[in-house]
């Protein structure tokens, strides 16, 4: 599997990645290699085989539906980039 | 007193011998003067190490102490400490000071344990040569050409150099076994779900498993008895007994069925590695063991089929760092979408970028099936293999890695053929299942490490075959030279 410049820039921006036009070759070429590796996986028939999503066959627990947090804002928006007001900023999203 | 184990370090705090704080002051010491070379740790924690080493010297005093109170670790950088920058080898953290502890953070220091510092890590654990770091490499403390392994490395050269007595680390792929491989020392990956998740920062989640670094089994079992356990805030915490590790380290290995994977021991295998992990063998079939060649035939579909799960899923856990609620952020974004590009984009290295776009590659539309349906179903052949096998064996024994640790660099631009050095330790994950590598001879003066596989929550069998032959042979009492 190669894959082309296009093909990484629509990867990175699906990924929400920043990637210096510079670089792009490089990671054209390690990804591709990478899917070389994984298409390995060809080799194995799978039919009927079901998915293993988790090692252990386990259910999801549920807990009683009460508070077990209590609201620690000001500790969590300390390590924020930008806050005011309680409220996390970004660009303007609405004109 | 570097050469104490930690359970002769805790028998010493207990006959005060000499106090915590001692104790905490000489290995802070010890890493002021050696770690320079090495770069293990990211942070040192000395102040804060000090105070809980005070703590522990009062909790003896008052007899309040537990097994390990006052005994010093380090912890890897992937865990949250409350109040201590929490990097995970990342710039994307470098300015992140955790707002909690992790489970197993809170576990050692309930027990009153020591952190001395946090340890240098490839970044988000993705890595095998600790090359990954936004800190640096790491040197092997027994060639500083070489490199430590990974992603866990500098906990593996913090607890071969004698720089903590004792270590946390994470596995995914094999990042502690690997590192504990290549660095000579004590590694031990526990079952999935054996210990908490909770507060110890996501690659993959269907296969990250928190464990130990130690310098010997006894070590190791100690260590675990601490941080094993159910914990509610772990979604996929196992809700198993914990045993006491210790109890069992002394049993007999006679009759133990090892079974020896011919597909481990096949081309790509190092000669002489292989050399060294026959004599290994033969000397646990003189602790009265059976050996036999068992087959698990998945075994070359494992690394194709972990670079599928463990990307899509580390696509998806690390979309959470996005320069809004925390972590780095790009100066002067122009609207919502150059804020996260431009975070994401400067503040993760190449291969963790990598990563994200394979997982994104795979989990796209019109190729899920193809890649991520696919690597479940292999998931499942390779968990079969590994259930027939223990139908007949106890144990599973090979190489860790099928080379002795190799030279920084060497593999750094070639990211498939670093990728296939996690060949005989990747298989374990994808199966969930407890793993070990032990120290069991040198190559060119480079260590070999032992991998014992054991079956679902099969730890304290692991402990206790690692324990026997340690107690027959020196190879995890060897010291690297340092230079100071």
């Amino acid at each position: 599997m190669s894959l082309e410049k296009a093909d990484i820039e629509k990867i990175a921006h699906l990924a929400r990645l920043g990637i210096d036009p510079g670089d792009v070759p490089v990671y054209a070429r390690n990804l591709s290699g990478i899917l070389d590796l994984v298409e390995r996986m060809e080799r194995v028939g799978t039919d009927g085989v079901p998915p293993m999503a988790h090692p252990l066959q386990m259910v999801q627990r549920l807990r009683v539906d009460e508070v077990t947090e209590t609201n620690q804002c000001d500790k969590f928006q300390q390590i924020a980039p930008q806050v005011e007001a309680g409220l996390y900023l970004v660009p303007k999203v609405i004109e | 007193m570097h050469d104490k184990t930690i359970t002769e370090l805790a028998a010493g705090l207990r006959t005060k011998e000499f106090s915590s704080v001692e104790l905490t002051r000489y290995y802070l010491d010890r890493i002021t003067r050696y770690d320079k070379q090495l770069n293990s740790y990211v942070t040192v924690c000395a102040d804060q190490a000090l105070q809980q080493a005070q703590a522990a010297d009062q909790a003896i005093a008052a007899g309040d102490a537990v097994s390990l109170t006052g005994i010093p670790l380090a912890q890897k950088d992937i865990f949250c400490t409350d109040g201590v920058k929490t990097s995970c080898g990342s710039r994307m953290l470098d300015n992140f000071i955790a707002p909690y502890d992790a489970g197993v953070v809170a576990r050692c220091n309930g027990a009153g344990m020591v952190m001395l510092g946090k340890t240098n890590m490839d970044e988000f654990a993705m890595g095998s040569s600790n090359e990954t770091s936004y800190y640096g490499s790491v040197h092997n403390p027994w060639d500083p050409d070489a490199v430590p392994g990974g992603s866990s490395g500098g906990s593996a050269a913090a607890v071969a150099a004698r720089l903590a007595p004792v270590a946390t680390g994470t596995d995914t792929g094999g990042s502690i076994r690997q590192p504990a491989s290549l660095c000579g020392i004590t590694g031990l990956k526990p079952t999935y779900g054996r210990v908490s998740r909770y507060g110890m920062i996501a690659f993959a989640s269907s296969l990250d498993q928190g464990g130990v670094m130690a310098r010997t089994a006894e070590d190791a079992s100690l260590l675990l008895n601490i941080i094993a356990g159910f914990d509610e805030r772990d979604s996929t915490s196992a809700e198993q007994p914990v045993p006491d590790y210790r109890t069992t380290l002394e049993e007999s290995l006679a009759g133990l069925k090892i079974g020896l994977p011919k597909e481990y021991f096949a081309e790509g295998l190092d000669a002489g590695v292989a050399r060294v992990i026959d004599s290994a063998v033969d000397e646990y079939r003189k602790l009265g063991a059976q050996v036999k060649e068992i087959s698990l035939p998945n075994t070359s579909l494992a690394v194709p089929t972990y670079y599928v799960i463990a990307p899509a899923e580390c696509s998806s856990n690390l979309s959470r760092f996005d320069g809004v609620r925390f972590g780095y952020r790009c100066d002067n974004p122009v609207d919502l979408e150059d804020l996260y590009k431009r975070s994401r984009g400067e503040g993760f290295g190449a291969e963790v970028k990598r990563r994200i776009m394979i997982g994104t590659y795979a989990l796209s539309a019109g190729y899920y099936d193809a890649y991520y349906l696919k690597a479940q179903r292999l998931r499942h052949l390779i968990s079969d293999d590994f259930a027939k096998a223990f139908e007949e064996v106890d144990v599973i024994m090979g190489p860790t890695s099928p080379t002795v640790a190799f030279n920084l660099g060497e593999k750094s631009s070639d990211p498939v053929s670093m990728y296939l050095s996690d060949i005989y330790t990747i298989a374990v994950n994808l199966a969930g299942l407890p793993g070990m590598s032990i120290p069991v001879g040198f190559v060119d003066q480079r260590p070999v490490g032992l991998q014992i596989i054991g079956n679902y929550f099969g730890e304290a069998r692991l402990l206790n075959v690692a324990h026997r032959f340690q107690q027959v042979t020196d190879w995890h009492a060897r010291t690297p030279q340092l230079k100071g």
